[in-house]
């Protein structure tokens, strides 16, 4: 079975029992330095593995980018 | 003897030779942001934080890749937020993504059009982020009683702006900006609305402790060559205000002795 997440604001389906790595694995963005909340929560790097997703969970993946 | 030696920034216990300050945003590609912030010599270097686009291709060069960490300070910002949480998030986001590294660019902003801080919703974030143990630069208006504010929370740098972010138009009060430094215990940095080389020159002669500017290097026509002029202009504005200038005077006073005229 699989549920409905949200992920940088566009809707996504994952696999029930979904650990966050799990998730963030699926996205080809390893050599990328990025940072995950999940509902507003930071979700520390150490913790992607055993952070298990819920439905309607939403995700956000960012990076740094050029600013002022 | 010059008044220049070891005169550094200081800024939470770290020093730097540079007192000027640049942003990333606004350029061409990574090369000219590259090329810019090396012509202006900058050590902190603020950066934003945004949304991994997940299709993309995974090899595409980040800003990052062009500011190794042992030789740059970055400074990421909370540029784009309006409210206290949004904030908070970004520079928990931004210290997680940097691996514990804790100083942040502090902004929370009113309004779009103006860009002028939101300074209620500011000094609550600031509180928040220093019981966080974050190290906070803050970006605020040039109000001498809120700047004090900030410092006595425990911000470790000051930043009133200069003009409205990205607006080129120079400092609109000067006599604020030096009052703030003339109180302040923490550095002051002008942060934002610098145009061009002499305004720069301006917030260092009045006292500052160093600029960060973006838009006038990255939207000059030579955004290379107007950040040398930038890290010039700081170093000469810093210098001047060391050597403190001459009194103003309304009349003339002659450069050359009147005594010893061969004629009469």
């Amino acid at each position: 079975m699989a549920m409905q997440i949200t992920l940088n604001g566009d809707p996504r389906e994952v696999p029930d029992d979904s650990m966050l790595s799990d998730l963030i694995a699926t996205l080809d963005i390893g050599n990328r330095r990025f940072a995950v909340e999940v509902n507003a929560a930071l979700v520390p790097r150490s913790e992607h593995a055993t952070h298990p997703l819920r439905a309607d969970d939403q995700i956000e993946i960012v990076q740094a980018i050029g600013g002022g | 003897m010059s008044q220049t030696t070891d005169d550094r920034l200081v800024i939470a216990d770290q020093s730097y030779d540079s007192r000027l300050l640049v942003g990333t945003g606004k350029y061409r590609d990574l090369q000219e942001t590259r090329a810019a912030i090396e012509a202006s010599g900058a050590e902190i270097i603020t950066i934003a934080v945004r949304r991994t686009n997940i299709g993309q291709n995974a090899d595409e060069p980040n800003i990052l890749d062009i500011l190794p960490p042992d030789r740059y300070t970055l400074l990421p910002n909370t540029a784009g937020c309006y409210d206290v949480q949004t904030a908070l998030r970004t520079c928990h986001l931004a210290r997680e993504l940097l691996d514990g590294h804790d100083l942040v660019k502090l902004e929370v902003l009113g309004d779009e059009k103006t860009l002028f801080p939101d300074v209620v919703a500011t000094l609550k974030a600031a509180e928040e982020l220093i019981r966080d143990d974050f190290k906070v630069m803050v970006y605020t208006n040039d109000d001498p009683i809120v700047a004090r504010e900030f410092e006595a929370m425990g911000c470790v740098a000051v930043m009133p702006l200069a003009a409205p972010i990205g607006s080129g138009l120079g400092i609109r009060n000067r006599l604020n900006i030096r009052t703030i430094v003339e109180n302040a215990a923490v550095p002051i940095l002008v942060d934002a609305g610098v145009g061009t080389a002499s305004d720069a020159a301006v917030a260092m002669e009045l006292g500052c402790d160093g600029v960060l500017m973006n838009t006038a290097i990255a939207a000059a026509k030579h955004p290379v060559q107007m950040a040398g002029a930038m890290r010039k202009a700081i170093e000469a504005g810093r210098e001047a205000f060391l050597a403190g200038r001459m009194p103003a005077r309304r009349f003339a006073s002659a450069s050359s002795p009147v005594d010893g005229l061969f004629f009469d």
